[in-house]
């Protein structure tokens, strides 16, 4: 037996401890005042699947994901991982659309705060220096983040979502601030961390073509319910421009724009 | 070249004063030359004296400044944090930062007659306001979308003030330490000018009293010196502590 096999090995038990879980939704409202944002969603996410929610600003898609991220709570209705009601907080990682890292923290130190109170002392440097790796960052794990371009920060969050093994991520808006190279090398990155994963990948976003490029399936969001949910059936990695994407693409706009 | 050229002046500055007092332009009664000043500062720190006010003069600078600047800093945590404690103790300490603090000497003198409590109590009045504000203030400007990410990611609230909201607000920290501390020597000059049987400013007094004018412009050399010290230690730990900012990493 050589020795690539048996380090490989711990690689796929966790593949199977922490891939993606089930979510689903079940009559869930959320009001702010009288001001009703999201109005009875029924909705099921199988395991590992890679979500698109798409919508006009204010059609409540943030408020969605800030429910599944565990920060608010819904005003009616249940929200379930894996078939669990309650206590499943730390299942979920949610990524910003700023990298919202620790000024005075260093790199490595920012990852860490991912961790939170599960591993101690030596384990979570060694787990953050993983996640760093798996982003691209190795070497940079000493660094302010001050010093990082925006696309690299980015990055970094990405490592301190990532590092406590999440099985089900939340993005919102997370390449709205990217300049467009950056956008396309952080869909690429985002797609193969999922794929080495596996995880639920939810991703809030206005931008419908990065919709079509990532996700399985894209639920079109209007007025606070679902007006849509398309299958996107095809194969990656997605090329831009692809004429199959288009006309998927093509069909969300018409809808999102009333055509 | 470029590193002599900012003493060129201070130096011409003490030739010209050094030459008038030579040539009898300046009279020693008024102000004494500077090599007068130079042997006035080594008898007074052969016989010890010097070293003994110093140390005393030190000592209620910074009790006064640590008892004051605890209770600043503690209250700025604590209003900044909670909404109550704000509303209960804010516009109140605000009405009182509209006194100013060496306006209270006489009353001062009542109540602690001329002893180290007068002295200590007015250093600590002065303190207190500049490291309060400050704290508040750098508590309150904390980027909220920071503490949003330490709570989606499970901190507990110990964590969150540790890591978050005082690393956070240390730099605003940081002004009002280094302001405080201006107000520190500041509050003491005068205390110690007004009543005091020890210490620099003491020194300063009695060299008056006999006409002993290198004396007095020795103690206004030290006050300048130790302030300076001060400033400097402050600065040196800001930018230990701040290297994490562009602002302080470059200097």
């Amino acid at each position: 037996m050589n020795v690539s096999v048996l380090s490989a090995a711990p690689d796929t038990e966790l593949r199977l401890s922490y891939a993606g879980a089930d979510v689903s939704l079940r009559g869930v409202t959320k009001s702010f005042g009288s001001q009703a944002v999201l109005h009875g969603i029924d909705l099921d996410i199988q395991a590992g699947q890679f979500v698109a929610i798409v919508g006009r600003s204010g059609c409540g898609k943030s408020t969605l994901l800030r429910l599944l991220a565990g920060l608010d709570q819904p005003s009616s209705g249940t929200i379930a991982i894996d078939g669990q009601t309650r206590g499943w907080r730390d299942q979920v990682r949610l990524m910003f659309q700023e990298p919202r890292l620790l000024p005075w923290q260093r790199v490595a130190a920012n990852v860490e705060v991912g961790l939170s109170h599960a591993a101690a002392g030596q384990d979570r440097r060694r787990l953050a220096f993983e996640a760093l790796a798996q982003v691209g960052l190795s070497g940079r794990e000493k660094e302010w983040p001050a010093v990082l371009s925006g696309g690299q920060k980015q990055r970094v969050a990405l490592a301190r979502a990532l590092v406590s093994h999440p099985r089900i991520l939340a993005f919102d808006e997370p390449l709205g601030a990217l300049d467009a190279l950056t956008r396309i090398e952080m869909q690429a990155l985002i797609e193969q961390v999922w794929q080495d994963k596996g995880f639920t990948a939810i991703v809030v976003t206005h931008d419908v073509s990065e919709a079509v490029a990532l996700a399985d399936r894209i639920l079109l969001l209007d007025a606070g319910r679902v007006a849509m949910d398309v299958t996107v059936d095809l194969p990656r990695p997605r090329r831009h421009g692809d004429p199959a994407a288009a006309a998927i693409e093509g069909r969300i706009l018409d809808r999102l724009l009333g055509r | 070249m470029n590193r002599a050229l900012p003493w060129i002046v201070p130096a011409a500055i003490l030739l010209i004063w050094q030459a008038a007092s030579q040539f009898g332009l300046l009279s020693g009664q008024i102000m004494p030359a500077p090599t007068a000043v130079a042997q006035a500062f080594w008898r007074v720190t052969r016989d010890g004296e010097l070293l003994r006010d110093i140390e005393i003069s030190t000592w209620r600078a910074f009790a006064g400044f640590a008892i004051g600047g605890g209770i600043g800093f503690v209250l700025g945590m604590l209003n900044g944090l909670s909404g109550l404690s704000e509303k209960l103790t804010d516009s109140t300490l605000q009405m009182v930062r509209n006194i100013p603090h060496l306006a209270l000497i006489p009353l001062v003198i009542l109540w602690f007659g001329i002893g180290e409590e007068a002295k200590l109590f007015l250093v600590a009045l002065g303190v207190f306001f500049p490291i309060y504000v400050n704290t508040l203030h750098g508590v309150r400007s904390v980027d909220r979308q920071l503490l949003e990410m330490a709570r989606a990611y499970g901190m507990r609230e110990r964590a969150i003030f540790w890591r978050v909201v005082f690393p956070g607000a240390l730099p605003s920290i940081f002004v009002g330490l280094r302001y405080g501390l201006g107000i520190m020597w500041l509050t003491l000059i005068v205390a110690e000018t007004i009543s005091a049987s020890s210490g620099i400013g003491f020194m300063a007094m009695n060299a008056r009293e006999f006409m002993m004018v290198d004396v007095v412009v020795v103690s206004i050399l030290i006050y300048a010196a130790l302030g300076k010290l001060a400033d400097t230690v402050a600065r040196r730990l800001e930018r230990t502590c701040l290297a994490w900012n562009p602002v302080y990493a470059e200097m």
